[in-house]
């Protein structure tokens, strides 16, 4: 199991920015070792936010997103005390999800 | 006779056809495109996705860096205020593949994201939003990679 994201979202008036930093290495496919071998590509494909339960947002992910990657979007209506949560999958089917409350 | 398993094998087979053809928007959505991922052009991306040719809008902003220290994480910022949006891309001109990240955008969210892309070297940047009626819209912007973030 991959580490735990890290997730804030701001509430400012009837709307509120969620960041989204996420644990995951982000393996391109292009990069070799040190035996000249490519590293196989292994990183996030699909993203998917909700709020308060409802999903807001998905996205679909290429390998050239960076290492550890960070999201910033932002949820219209949503108050201080509702309820971000955020998951995402790789390429390999490991999945991570977590949430976060707005404040 | 056809057995259970011959039908669905079928069914798998006829649904991944209309998928590839774009006739089943649904399941696209919902399954990673990967056709877009591997596509080396902003033209071929879109055709990927089903969406039209594209045409530059002020109403399309990117934001970024003018010049990239480090490729490996090139900040970007992607949005629009129009209303229709459907799908938010963000794309880097010379890399391998040069989609990098898709966002499908619902009522719920402003049509604006930030993240941060890898950069194998000095290129233009696009972003691309692509509406409801299958229009796409794009702003560009150069970048500079002093160091690249791909391979090495």
């Amino acid at each position: 199991m991959a580490d735990p994201m890290r997730i804030r979202a701001q509430a400012a008036g009837d709307k509120a920015t969620v960041r989204v930093l996420m644990s995951h290495e982000m393996e391109s496919g292009q990069r070799k070792d040190a035996a000249g071998k490519t590293v196989p590509a292994w990183h996030i494909q699909e993203v998917t936010a909700t709020h308060n339960g409802k999903t807001v947002m998905t996205a679909e992910w290429g390998p050239a997103v960076s290492k550890n990657p960070f999201l910033q979007f932002t949820v219209k209506g949503a108050k201080a005390g509702d309820k971000i949560g955020v998951s995402w999958k790789d390429n390999k089917g490991e999945n991570r999800a977590d949430e976060a409350t707005v404040s | 006779m056809q057995t259970r398993r011959e039908t669905l094998k079928q069914g798998a087979i006829v649904a991944g056809l209309l998928a590839s053809t774009g006739l089943f928007p649904q399941y696209a959505m919902a399954a990673y495109n990967k056709p877009a991922f591997e596509a080396k052009t902003l033209a071929e991306v879109l055709k990927a996705l089903g969406a039209g040719a594209p045409v530059e809008s002020k109403d399309v902003t990117i934001g970024g860096p003018d010049i990239a220290e480090n490729g490996a994480v090139v900040p970007l910022t992607a949005g629009t205020t129009l209303p229709g949006v459907k799908q938010i891309l963000i794309l880097v001109e010379k890399n391998p593949a040069a989609l990098v990240a898709l966002f499908n955008v619902t009522d719920s969210v402003e049509a604006s994201f930030a993240t941060r892309t890898k950069m194998g070297q000095s290129s233009d940047v696009y972003a691309v939003a692509v509406m409801a009626d299958g229009k796409a819209l794009y702003a560009k912007k150069e970048v500079k990679v002093t160091l690249g973030g791909c391979g090495g």
